[in-house]
């Protein structure tokens, strides 16, 4: 009963910040409500028993990627108020597509999920059945995914990295641009 | 009855005496600090407030308190009141894993992730000194809040990697856990991984924005840095969680590399005359130490240049600590 209405309260605000992200009209703003979006997601995590994943969560996406977001938005938009310069129905039908995709999706698991029964619900879930480390869920996180995930993880890794030398690859051939621009201006 | 007792009444009575206690503490701690400073240059530092200038701890806050909170016409009103507060809160809240004692008596949780729960929590608290910078809406607290953005993403990387191999030689990331795995072994880990100490205190320097890292609020070249705009009260929350977080990482360094509560040399049994001191003394002690390390690299070390400390935080502290976590991972399998 009362992990129901944690939940629903959860969900509820969880639901209300993520609207705010989208209507703030400030972009810090919008960056702020996603960082309450995400420590809400963090304690939702709690109360499903997953510590690990809930402290990652904070330390992954509210204290990392969403410090670069502010840094990025900082540097970019040091304006207060934003003029409207787009129209914005231009873009309504893209979204409406995408909008309508993701439900389609959310629908699909809802549907499949309930079609297979409860043998795929979160708590219960396919760990710590065949781990010989039960003591903990970051010991049996740490457990599937060396494991029966393995392939997937490295998989995974490999992509961040190639994307991290990517990232650095661009950034250096426009460095050196620069950097060419300004001898020749020197000359 | 008991149950309510034992999860809501104690607890709370918990929290009470060690905010309490953190709070007055720092309150000491500037006076400490503007005593070892002037110790350090020659001279006498606060002397008028009571005896050797005890009772400045106390009208410094009576002072802060008693001013006007200013907030200027342009700023973004409740970004503005709120960074404070993120950046106060999310220090104090750290204080709910540290282990005072081996008794659950002298912490208020131990939690299986006790250590990331540290290292999620700080990395929160950035967020008051970024906000109160850019929402100050003036230059200066900008430009220092973009510093203080990228320097924390930077030594934060080097700071959890380093962790990283810690972990690997306790196998635990409870805070009890890593002090009694120093107790099993009859080692302080600061002789089993000497690399990873000197890299966590470098980097928990770096993100306490204390002196050489303290550029986010460079006096010589940003009036102040994030908190130029803020005046009182708020000001003060500024302060006292720049002092919490000091105690904070002391207290991180003390649990993981000097036994935390465990007394000099726990394995040697000609020692364990230095039981009667009370494990918590012990603990306090060494952090009280590190505090002191902290305001002696102030009053010695000059501020770093920006491209020096992004040079240091890139170039060699993040490559020493993925290699520190490597030769930690192989002597782990092999030994």
């Amino acid at each position: 009963m009362v992990d129901a209405l944690v939940f629903w309260v959860l969900a509820g605000a969880i639901l209300g910040l993520g609207v705010a992200v989208v209507s703030a009209r400030s972009a810090v703003h919008s960056v702020l409500f996603l960082v309450m979006n995400f420590l809400l997601v963090a304690i939702l995590y709690v109360t499903l028993a997953a510590e690990f994943v809930a402290v990652i969560q904070v330390l992954v996406y509210a204290g990392g990627i969403v410090v670069l977001y502010l840094f990025v938005v900082m540097l970019v938009n040091l304006k207060k108020e934003p003029e409207r310069f787009s129209d914005p129905r231009r873009a309504a039908r893209a979204g409406l597509l995408l909008a309508g995709a993701v439900l389609a999706e959310l629908v699909g698991i809802a549907v499949v999920v309930a079609y297979r029964g409860a043998g795929v619900s979160a708590t219960s879930g396919g760990l710590g059945s065949d781990t010989p480390y039960a003591t903990g869920n970051t010991e049996q996180l740490g457990w599937v995914l060396y494991t029966s995930y393995l392939i997937p993880f490295e998989l995974a890794s490999m992509l961040l990295l190639v994307a991290m030398v990517g990232a650095i690859v661009l950034a250096k051939r426009h460095l050196g641009q620069i950097r060419e621009a300004d001898e020749g201006s020197e000359e | 009855m008991g149950a309510f007792l034992d999860t809501l009444v104690v607890p709370l009575l918990k929290i009470a005496v060690l905010l309490n206690a953190v709070l007055v503490a720092v309150t000491f701690l500037v006076l400490m600090e503007r005593k070892v400073i002037a110790w350090a240059q020659s001279r006498l530092g606060p002397m008028r407030v009571g005896p050797y200038g005890i009772l400045q701890a106390i009208a410094d806050p009576i002072k802060l308190i008693l001013k006007e909170d200013i907030t200027p016409a342009k700023v973004d009103r409740p970004v503005f009141t709120l960074a404070p507060i993120l950046s106060l809160v999310p220090a104090l809240v750290v204080f709910a894993v540290v282990p005072f004692g081996p008794d659950p008596l002298y912490y208020v949780s131990d939690i299986n992730v006790g250590l990331l729960f540290v290292i999620s929590v700080t990395s929160i608290g950035v967020y008051g000194i970024i906000l109160g910078g850019w929402a100050s809406n003036s230059k200066y607290p900008l430009l220092a809040s973009l510093r203080a953005s990228a320097q924390l993403i930077s030594y934060e990387i080097a700071v959890t990697m380093t962790l990283v191999s810690v972990i690997l030689t306790t196998g635990t990331l409870s805070l009890v856990g890593i002090v009694e795995a120093q107790q099993e072994q009859g080692v302080w880990f600061a002789f089993v991984q000497p690399v990873a100490l000197v890299l966590v205190f470098v980097g928990g320097l770096a993100e306490t924005n204390r002196a050489p890292f303290d550029l986010p609020e460079a006096e010589t070249e940003l009036t102040g840095g994030f908190h130029t705009e803020y005046s009182g009260m708020r000001f003060a929350l500024f302060f006292l969680a720049e002092y919490a977080n000091m105690i904070v990482i002391s207290a991180v360094v003390a649990v993981m590399f000097f036994g935390g509560w465990l007394r000099p040399f726990p394995s040697v049994e000609a020692l364990a005359f230095l039981d009667f001191v009370p494990p918590w003394i012990w603990f306090v002690g060494k952090i009280f130490v590190f505090l002191y390390v902290f305001i002696w690299i102030r009053a010695t070390l000059p501020r770093y240049r920006y491209d020096q400390l992004m040079a240091l935080g890139w170039k060699v502290l993040i490559p020493v600590a993925i290699g520190n976590l490597v030769v930690t991972g192989v002597l782990k399998v092999l030994l």
